[in-house]
């Protein structure tokens, strides 16, 4: 065990973000497009979304990922209605 | 160049007869939404992005039936080729490093707290410390601290023969045995947020 007390302190906000049940990364990356324009489209986040963003705030990559999404969205063209 | 859901699922479906044309503007799109996507990162060459496109749209069309509509049948695409391309980013980037290495190796000290912060913090990292001595498990251990070095989920999980999900459970499962430790020594969720607070 090697981790610097900084480390630690940002394993404990982590600590702190933690809860009982979380969505793994699969699990994550299955509702995540949903997320992700709820949020772009301001919309309140329903509690089944509430898990995807808990776990985006206790994984650093799905965060990355989802970052990465979030560039790409505004540009999203060719698929403009859901139905 | 603009389809709907319904009309994805349609073109995209095995029986019909665009098929090919279907596939060829996904590739294209996902092309050139993975260029936005990995803009800032340089490994992410054409040729990089064109495979992960490849391997992307062969993992989409085989999980047709797991889309549910739910979203832009476009964004819940891109969600699956950027998961495989920073994958592979991450994968290529750790895959000389050794996982030993990384668990064992000392972690750089940057940020030099005030006094009185110094103190109570050092009381809760102390604790920390000691439960994660104590109370987790060996692979809890070395996927906690080799996460927390930066290290890939992927590459982690390759060493201990393992997946991604279940690297995460072993962060899960760490991270709760660590909430659980703290609150047992009365450190409450009150008292972790005191900590950032300042
Ligand atoms: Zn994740």
């Amino acid at each position: 065990m090697s981790l610097s007390n900084e480390k630690l302190k940002d394993l404990l906000w982590l600590v702190g973000l933690t809860n009982e049940n979380e969505l793994n990364c699969e699990q994550c990356l299955a509702l995540v497009a949903e997320f992700a324009e709820c949020e772009l489209a301001g919309k309140s986040i329903s509690d089944g979304l509430k898990a995807v963003e808990q776990h985006l705030s206790v994984c650093s990559e799905c965060r990355e990922e989802y970052e990465a999404l979030q560039r790409v969205l505004d540009g999203i063209e060719g698929d403009t209605s859901k139905k | 160049m603009s389809r709907n859901n319904a009309a994805w699922a349609a073109a995209l479906s095995p029986q019909s007869a665009q098929r090919n044309s279907a596939v060829s503007e996904l590739r294209e799109l996902l092309l050139r939404n993975l260029r936005k996507a990995l803009s800032s990162y340089p490994r992410a060459d054409e040729a990089f992005l064109e495979d992960a496109v490849q391997d992307s749209l062969v993992r989409i069309l085989g999980r047709l039936d797991q889309f549910e509509g739910r979203s832009r049948f476009l964004t819940w695409a891109t969600t699956i080729a950027i998961r495989i391309a920073m994958t592979e980013l991450r994968r290529k980037r750790w895959q000389d490093v050794s996982l030993d290495e990384v668990v064992a190796s000392p972690s750089s000290q940057q940020h030099a707290a005030g006094p009185d912060e110094q103190v109570e913090r050092n009381a809760i990292i102390e604790k920390m410390r000691e439960v994660i001595a104590t109370q987790l498990t060996e692979k809890q251990r070395t996927v906690l601290t080799a996460e927390m070095k930066g290290m890939a989920q992927v590459e982690i999980a390759r060493h201990l023969g393992s997946n991604r999900n279940a690297v995460y459970k072993l962060n899960h499962d760490a991270r709760k045995k660590l909430k659980q430790g703290l609150e047992a020594a009365g450190y409450d969720a009150d008292s972790i947020q005191a900590v950032f607070a300042r």
